[in-house]
C-alpha cells in the first residue's frame, strides 16, 4: 500500500484593527447597520481617489517585525481586477510585486512536544470587499458595503506544514501573535481571522509537489481542520482510484463537513494586476521600522522562555500559558497572590481552568474564576486546609458560582481532616476490614498499599490529609 | 461683455459698471441663444443666478477676490454636489454627484459662477468631441468642423464668448488640442499640479485639469485659484503655488528656445507650419536664442500612449457596473446578463474599445509585452525631455498637425483621429506642463503653438504666452459668427 503525505499551506486574512479604513476616513466598526459605514471613496463613486492609512502600514511593519521577516523599503500597491456586486471599484486595492513584508517563519509546537519552523513567503496590505447578502430578499441579493475598504493583511505560508493539526497550530500562531501585536482583535465569528488553505498529497518520499486545491474563506479552526482532513482523504482517494486532481477553488459545506469545486463563474482567472496608479509606493525608512521594532510588546516565544526561565516551568506549560496576552497576564497574576508554586499554578490554568473555559467556549477574560480566587484555592491546598483532590470539587463549585473556595470550603464542611487520632480509626477501620489484603502486602505484595490509601480516602470522602494517611499505614502495617 | 478680459470683468463688478447677476445673465442669454454649438450639456441658470448674488454682495462688501463674480463653466467631467455630472455618457446620463470635486469646491470659494457644465467626448476619450452621448460640439469658427477634444465643450464655449473661462482635463492633449482648433489659450499643468479629486478619471497617470480662457493672463487668473495641494489626492504635489499674474511682465530676452526636429516632419500641414514658423521668428526678435533639439522617442508616444491610458481605463471604468449608480439595463437576467448589457449600452464605441484594448493589454502573457514595455518607453520619453531641459527653457512646436478637421472626416479610422494628438501625447506621459497660445490662421481656422517647460514652470509658460499676446493679437479674435 502506498504511503501519502499532505502538503499544506495557508493564506490567512487578517482584519486590521485600525479606527478608519485603509484608503478613506469612513469607520471600521463592526455591526453597523448596513451602508452606513462606506463613504464616497467604500462606495466607488466616479472622481474618488484612496489615501492612505499609515496606520495600516505600521502595523504590517509590527507584524512583519515579529515573524523575523523582511521589511520593504519600497513597496506598491497594485489593482487585482474582477467583477463583483461586493467589489465596488471592480478591482480591489492590493500588493502583487512587491509586498511589505517578506520572508518570515515562526515556530510551531508539534504534539509529540517537538518544534518546527514554518515559513512566511510573505504578507501583503490589501482592503477587504463588502459582503453580499443572499437572505432576506427574495431571489434578489443585497449588497453592504461596510466591510468595503477595511484594512487587510493576508498572510501567505510556504507550503510546510504536513498535517491539519500542523496547520491548524501555525494559524493558532499567527491568531496569538496579531493579537499580543494588538493589530487585529482575531475574532473568527465577525470575520476578522480567516483563512484559505491549499492542500495537496503526495507520495511519501516524493520531491515534487502533487496538484494542489484551494478551500477558501474558513472562518474557524474547527473549519479549517475538517476541511484540510476532508481533501486529503479525498484527494488520496482520488488518487487510488488512478484519478488526477483538478487545480481547482473548493468551497468548505460546514453543514456537510465537505469541500466541493467553486462553480467557475465564482472566481475570476485572470485577475489583471497592475500597479494603482492613484497611489504612490509606499516608503518605509530603516529609522521608522526601527522605531516600531522598539515599540512591540514581549511575544509569545518571548514570554514563554521568559516563564521557563522565572518560573522554572517545562516547555509545555510556558506555551500554553503564553497562547494569549491575558493567559500569561492571569497566570502572573495567580502566582503573585499565592503562596503556591509556579509550577502548580501553571498545572492548574493549563488543565482545569483550560478544561472549563473549553468546555463553556468562554475567553479567560470572561472566566467566572478570577485570578485572585484561584490564588486563594491554591493556598488552602497549600496550608492543608484541603486536599488537592477536594480542590477540584471547590473549583467547579466556584465556577458555577457557588462563591469564594473559602466560602464553599465553609459551607460544604469539606476542611481536611488532620487530626491523627481520626485518621488512625480510619486506618484501623479499613486494616479491620480488609484483612486479605493486609496478608497479600506482608507477603511481599507493595502494591496493594495504593488500594489501602485509596479506602482510607474514600472512607473520609476525601477529606483526610493523604500524607498523613501515608505515614500512619506504613506504621500500622509495618 | 463679450470680450473683455477677467481683470476688465473684475474691474467693472469693482466698479459697480454691472452686476455679477447681470454679468450671469448676460452669458447665460448667450448659451441659451448659441445652443447650435452643443457646447454644453447642462445649464444651471437657477445655481448661477444664486451663486452671483452672493458675489455682489461680497464684492459690495468688499470682501472679494480676481475672481469674485465671474461665470465660468466646468467640464462635465467634474463631480459637483446635487449637479448632473454625465462624463458625456450615457452611462452617467442621470447620475447627480453627491460631492463637489476639489477643483469646483476651490473655485466656487474663489467666487466664480458656475453657468454650467460643458460637452465632452465620452470619459474624455476622443480628440473630436465627436463622441459625446449628447451630440457632437461645433467649432465656433466654422460649424462644419470639429473643436478638437476632448474638452471641446470648454474650448467652444470661451471661443464662442459664451463664457469668459472654462475648467478642462487634458490626459493626451484634450486642453491645448481643442484650444488651438478654437483659438484660445489652454494650459496642460504639470501632473500633480492641480488635484484629481472628483475629477472622473480616464487614465490616472496622465490626467491632469487646467484652465482654458482667451489669454494666458486669463489662464493665469483661473490657474491661481485651481492649483495647490489636496490631501485627498495622493498624487498632488505638495509645493507652493507661485502668484502666476505676478510674474507675466518678465522679459523674454536670452531664454533659449528648442525647436524639435521631429515635431515638424512629415504630417505637418504646411499653413500650419508657416504660421509657427513666424512665432518662431517673433521670439528670435525678442532676443531669445532658438536651438534645433531632438526629441528622438517621439514617434514612440502614440503607441504607449495607447497602452497606458487603456490599460488604467480598462481598470477605472470597472466601476461603472449598473450596480449602484448609472446606467442599468431593464429586467437584467441575472449578474452576468446585468453587467454585460449595462455596461453595452452605457458605454459608447470608442469608450468600448478603449476599454477592450486596455484589457487585452493587461491579461496574462500581454503584459510584459505590451504594458511593461510601454512604460519603458515613457521612461525613455521622459528622459528625452530631461535631456532637452538641460539646455533650453521652452520646446516650442505646433499643439497638432493641422487645424480643425470636419466632423466625420476621421471617425472611421480611429488611428489617423490618435495621430492628431502627436505633438501633445508625450507631454502627458512626461508629466511636463505645456501650454496651446492662438497664433495665425489657416483655411480660416486657428492655429496653435504648443510651447512646452520643465516641471512645474506653469509660471514661465504663462509669461511667454501673455508676452506672445502683448505683441499679437490672434488670441483677441473671435469667431465671425459670435461676435457682434
Amino acid at each position: 500500500m502506498t504511503r501519502w503525505e499532505a502538503v499544506i499551506g495557508l493564506e490567512i486574512h487578517v482584519q486590521l484593527a485600525t479606527q478608519s479604513k485603509i484608503f478613506s476616513a469612513a469607520s471600521t466598526a463592526f455591526g453597523a447597520e448596513p451602508n452606513t459605514q462606506a463613504c464616497a471613496v467604500d462606495l466607488g463613486l466616479p472622481g474618488v481617489l484612496p489615501v492612505l492609512n499609515h496606520e495600516a502600514v505600521r502595523m504590517a511593519v509590527m507584524f512583519g517585525l515579529a515573524t523575523d521577516a523582511a521589511i520593504a523599503q519600497r513597496s506598491i500597491f497594485a489593482r487585482k481586477n474582477y467583477f463583483y456586486p461586493d467589489l465596488p471599484k471592480g478591482y480591489q486595492i492590493s500588493q502583487y510585486e512587491l509586498p511589505i513584508v517578506e520572508g518570515g517563519q515562526l515556530e510551531i509546537a508539534l504534539q509529540d512536544k517537538g518544534h518546527k519552523v514554518i515559513g512566511i513567503t510573505r504578507a501583503h496590505l490589501e482592503e477587504d470587499a463588502g459582503k453580499s447578502l443572499h437572505e432576506e430578499f427574495d431571489d434578489l441579493t443585497g449588497v453592504d458595503l461596510n466591510r468595503a475598504g477595511t484594512p487587510l493583511i493576508e498572510i501567505v505560508s510556504e507550503p510546510d506544514m504536513r498535517s491539519a493539526k500542523e496547520a491548524i497550530a501555525y494559524m493558532k500562531k499567527i491568531h496569538s501573535i496579531v493579537r499580543y501585536l494588538g493589530i487585529s482583535d482575531g475574532n473568527m465569528q465577525e470575520g476578522s481571522f480567516r483563512c484559505d488553505a491549499n492542500v495537496s498529497v503526495r507520495q511519501a518520499g516524493q520531491e515534487t509537489l502533487g496538484t494542489r486545491t484551494e478551500t477558501k474563506n474558513l472562518n474557524s479552526f474547527r473549519f479549517v481542520e475538517r476541511a484540510i482532513d476532508f481533501e486529503i482523504d479525498r484527494q488520496i482517494a482520488v488518487l487510488e482510484d488512478g484519478g488526477e486532481i483538478v487545480q481547482e477553488t473548493r468551497l468548505y459545506d460546514a453543514s456537510k463537513g465537505i469541500t466541493r469545486p467553486m462553480r467557475s463563474k465564482e472566481h475570476a482567472n485572470d485577475y489583471r494586476y497592475f500597479p494603482d496608479p492613484d497611489l504612490l509606493p509606499v516608503v518605509i525608512e530603516p529609522e521608522m521600522i526601527e522605531a516600531i521594532r522598539q515599540q512591540l510588546p514581549e511575544l509569545p516565544s518571548e514570554k514563554a522562555s521568559r516563564f521557563c526561565k522565572q518560573y522554572g516551568l517545562d516547555t509545555h506549560d510556558a506555551e500554553n500559558l503564553s497562547i494569549s496576552r491575558e493567559v500569561g497576564e492571569y497566570f502572573e497574576r495567580t502566582v503573585q497572590d499565592t503562596d503556591a508554586e509556579a509550577k502548580q499554578v501553571a498545572n492548574w490554568i493549563v488543565g482545569e481552568l483550560t478544561g472549563a473555559l473549553n468546555q463553556d467556549n468562554i475567553d479567560i477574560t470572561e472566566s467566572p474564576v478570577s485570578s485572585s480566587m484561584l490564588a486563594c484555592l491554591l493556598d488552602r491546598i497549600e496550608d492543608g486546609t484541603i486536599s488537592g483532590k477536594i480542590a477540584k470539587d471547590v473549583f467547579r463549585l466556584m465556577w458555577m458560582g457557588e462563591g469564594d473556595a473559602d466560602q464553599i470550603i465553609e459551607s460544604q464542611g469539606l476542611t481536611q481532616i488532620t487530626d491523627g487520632s481520626e485518621i488512625e480509626k480510619l486506618v484501623d477501620q479499613v486494616l479491620q476490614d480488609n484483612p486479605a489484603q493486609v496478608e497479600q502486602f506482608r507477603s511481599g505484595k507493595d502494591k496493594v498499599f495504593g488500594f489501602f490509601v485509596g479506602q482510607v480516602m474514600k472512607l473520609s470522602k476525601g477529606k483526610a490529609n493523604p500524607k498523613q494517611v501515608n505515614s500512619l499505614l506504613r506504621q500500622k502495617l509495618q | 461683455m463679450d470680450n473683455l478680459s477677467v481683470s476688465q470683468l473684475a474691474a467693472g463688478l469693482n466698479d459697480g459698471e454691472f452686476s455679477s447677476v447681470e454679468l450671469t445673465r448676460h452669458f447665460l442669454q448667450r448659451i441659451q441663444s448659441h445652443t447650435e454649438l452643443n457646447a454644453f450639456i447642462t445649464q444651471m441658470d437657477e445655481h448661477a443666478i444664486m451663486q452671483a448674488r452672493r458675489a455682489d454682495k461680497l464684492i459690495k462688501e468688499r470682501k472679494h477676490g480676481p475672481l469674485t463674480g465671474i461665470p465660468l463653466a466646468h467640464k462635465d467631467i467634474f463631480c459637483m454636489d446635487g449637479t448632473k455630472t454625465s462624463c458625456g455618457s450615457r452611462m452617467l446620463e442621470n447620475f447627480v454627484a453627491p460631492y463637489n470635486a476639489t477643483v469646483v469646491d476651490k473655485l466656487e470659494q474663489a467666487g466664480c459662477v458656475v453657468l454650467g457644465k460643458t460637452n465632452m467626448d465620452e470619459f474624455a476619450m476622443g480628440s473630436s468631441n465627436e463622441n459625446s452621448y449628447f451630440g457632437p460640439v461645433k467649432n465656433p469658427w466654422n460649424t462644419d468642423h470639429v473643436p478638437g477634444g476632448s474638452s471641446g465643450g470648454s474650448a467652444a464655449a470661451v471661443a464662442a464668448r459664451l463664457v469668459p473661462l472654462a475648467t478642462g482635463t487634458d490626459t493626451g492633449g484634450s486642453i491645448r488640442q481643442p484650444a488651438a482648433f478654437c483659438g484660445i489659450t489652454g494650459l496642460k499643468p504639470t501632473y500633480g499640479r492641480v488635484s484629481r479629486y472628483g475629477m472622473i478619471a480616464y487614465a490616472s497617470s496622465l490626467d491632469q485639469a487646467g484652465p482654458l480662457a482667451k489669454s494666458a493672463y486669463d489662464c493665469a487668473y483661473l490657474m491661481q485659484a485651481m492649483a495647490g495641494f489636496d490631501e485627498r489626492d495622493s498624487t498632488c504635489m505638495d509645493e507652493p503655488v507661485p502668484a502666476y499674474t505676478q510674474v507675466l511682465d518678465l522679459p523674454l530676452h536670452d531664454k533659449v528656445i528648442g525647436i524639435p526636429d521631429e515635431y515638424f516632419g512629415e504630417g505637418l500641414d504646411s499653413g500650419v507650419r508657416e504660421v509657427i514658423t513666424q512665432a518662431i521668428a517673433w521670439a528670435e526678435d525678442q532676443g531669445c536664442i532658438i536651438k534645433p533639439i531632438r526629441l528622438p522617442n517621439t514617434e514612440l508616444a502614440i503607441p504607449a500612449y495607447y497602452v497606458i491610458a487603456t490599460a488604467e481605463c480598462s481598470s477605472n471604468l470597472s466601476r461603472f457596473d449598473g450596480i449602484r449608480y448609472g446606467h442599468r439595463c431593464q429586467d437584467p437576467e441575472d449578474l452576468h446578463d446585468l453587467y454585460r448589457r449595462s455596461r453595452s449600452e452605457g458605454f459608447g464605441m470608442e469608450v468600448k474599445r478603449r476599454i477592450m484594448v486596455g484589457t487585452y493589454a493587461l491579461s496574462k502573457g500581454y503584459y510584459d509585452a505590451y504594458y511593461l514595455k510601454a512604460q519603458q518607453v515613457r521612461r525613455l520619453i521622459s528622459a528625452d525631455f530631461e535631456k532637452a531641459f538641460q539646455t533650453v527653457d521652452f520646446i516650442l512646436g505646433p499643439t497638432s498637425p493641422g487645424p480643425a478637421f470636419r466632423i466625420g472626416e476621421k471617425t472611421n479610422d480611429p488611428v489617423t483621429m490618435y495621430l492628431s494628438d502627436i505633438y501633445t501625447i508625450s507631454v502627458n506621459l512626461a508629466g511636463v506642463p505645456a501650454v496651446s497660445i492662438p497664433c495665425g490662421m489657416c483655411e480660416g481656422l486657428p492655429v496653435g503653438m504648443q510651447l512646452i517647460g520643465d516641471y512645474l514652470t506653469e509660471d514661465k509658460l504663462l509669461n511667454f504666452a501673455h508676452q506672445y499676446q502683448l505683441a499679437t493679437d490672434w488670441h483677441l479674435q473671435s469667431p465671425p459668427r459670435y461676435s457682434k
